[in-house]
């Protein structure tokens, strides 16, 4: 097992994430994050708090998108689906989906499928906590990395909130 | 992530991790029809057929909106108009449909086991929409569902079943469901639309006035006289069974407590059930129908799973 972001790392880079997705935009009314269930949840929640704590007088939309029925993998196994809550409109809104690993791209794929299904955002962009670099098996990239690491394909990333640490194992 | 059954032919078949699952499925699916545009692309690779073999309004669209929903293509197939009235049998049928390469098979008939027998001699999956006197199981799941999103849960509810319980597949469903569930059961009704030794054989219990009935559940699911089934006069009359057994606003209001009603439809107003009581807000019927989708959507989805590019 290696540690890629230990407590102090984790802490600073979820920081650093929060102010990379604001500093691009004037208006903050009409950005909105987007949790993916299941993992990717924690981390957004991780980033609205900082986002709250950098910005007490916005109102960011916050939302978690579950995207099991949007797999292509459906025919080698059916996956059990957690919960959906947007519980708004994303029609011109500047989207910012949130996941903690970004591994083969296969997720956000079909996270791009479902949130369709909300409106015609102005702008998707991709918030991850860790890019496994050279792994993809689609044409997807980052928007705000937190780490880029390298990997083989059997290695496990295991955000472990509860430690609040990052290992690759 | 799997039901322990290929087809979906009774809830007597079912276990209660396979209903608890359908069940929490069918929530997911609740959202998605909330969205603005309702469509998962889940089962585009899927044809299902809907075989109806008997009239229906509310099984056969609610199973037709679930297959759209989940970008299925659907085939509908009502028995009057088709081949049927010219003799060909129901298996010529079904094998005629399925070398279209259909991949799903809703089945609603009138012959109690129609979908048992099928199931033995096709190769793709069936859900059972209604098989004579015998079943009609996402029926009571939708019930179910219906139930927990009102009760918070079933486990130690008291349900009752009211009406014509001898010749109702609803009832049965609901029976075997609420018992897996660790519900308390009751039917209620006149004693010539009760089977005899039901009390024994599904340990339920019998009540023959309605009033004691709904002072005892916390919900109450109306059932309506299978008048088409009956080959034979089971009461008096219909205005002497609404006299007795059917549910008024003026009888809901006398008991000390709010109950839920449920009705699987179609309503006989004024027979089984007023209207004051169908249109009030203990009715959760419009809820039911609503959720019906849901369910079956989460009923064929996780039977979809079963065919695999072999």
């Amino acid at each position: 097992m290696q540690t890629i972001l230990n407590k102090y790392q984790l802490q600073i880079t979820i920081e650093r994430l929060a102010c990379q997705v604001i500093e691009n935009y004037v208006d903050l009314s009409s950005v909105v994050l987007i949790g993916l269930q299941p993992r990717g949840i924690f981390l957004a929640d991780k980033i609205f708090e900082q986002l709250k704590k950098i910005k007490p007088g916005v109102q960011f939309q916050y939302g978690k998108l579950d995207i099991t029925f949007y797999r292509d993998d459906i025919r080698k196994e059916l996956h059990e689906p957690n919960q959906t809550e947007i519980p708004f409109s994303l029609e011109d809104k500047i989207v910012i989906l949130i996941d903690d690993v970004l591994f083969t791209g296969r997720t956000i794929r079909a996270a791009l499928d479902a949130i369709l299904s909300y409106g015609r955002p102005k702008k998707v962009e991709l918030c991850v906590l860790i890019n496994r670099r050279y792994s993809r098996q689609l044409p997807i990239q980052p928007d705000y990395c937190g780490k880029s690491i390298d990997s083989i394909i059997s290695q496990k990333v295991k955000v472990e909130w509860d430690k609040e640490e990052v290992n690759l194992y | 992530m799997q039901l322990s059954t290929k087809h979906l032919l009774g809830i007597k078949d079912l276990q209660l991790r396979d209903i608890e699952l359908i069940l929490s499925t069918a929530t997911q699916f609740k959202e998605v029809l909330q969205r603005p545009i309702k469509k998962v692309p889940s089962l585009r690779d899927t044809t299902i057929v809907n075989l109806f073999y008997e009239n229906s309004t509310r099984t056969r669209i609610s199973f037709e909106l679930a297959e759209k929903r989940l970008s299925a293509d659907t085939l509908n197939f009502s028995a009057s108009g088709s081949s049927v009235s010219k003799g060909e049998t129901l298996l010529d049928t079904v094998n005629n449909i399925l070398s279209m390469k259909v991949d799903m098979v809703v089945m609603r008939h009138s012959a109690t086991g129609a979908p048992h027998f099928l199931a033995k001699h096709i190769p793709v999956a069936i859900v059972n929409a209604g098989d004579g006197i015998n079943e009609h199981p996402t029926q009571a799941l939708l019930d179910a569902f219906s139930i927990k999103e009102k009760l918070g849960k079933l486990e130690g509810k008291k349900i009752v079943l009211i009406g014509d319980i001898m010749h109702s597949r609803v009832a049965l469903s609901n029976i075997y469901l609420l018992k897996k569930a660790g519900a308390e059961v009751m039917v209620a009704g006149p004693p010539t639309l009760i089977p005899k030794y039901i009390s024994q054989a599904f340990h339920v219990r019998v009540e023959y006035n309605l009033r004691k009935a709904l002072e005892w559940c916390d919900v109450a699911n109306v059932l309506r006289i299978q008048l088409e089934r009956q080959n034979q006069v089971l009461f008096s009359s219909l205005r002497e069974y609404s006299l007795a057994y059917g549910v008024n606003k003026k009888l809901l209001d006398s008991l000390n407590k709010e109950i839920v009603i449920l009705h699987p439809g179609p309503i006989n107003r004024g027979v089984e059930i007023n209207s004051d009581v169908a249109d009030s807000n203990q009715s959760i019927i419009l809820q039911q129908v609503e959720n019906g989708v849901a369910v079956r959507m989460a009923v064929l989805y996780l039977l979809s799973n079963k065919q695999s590019f072999t």
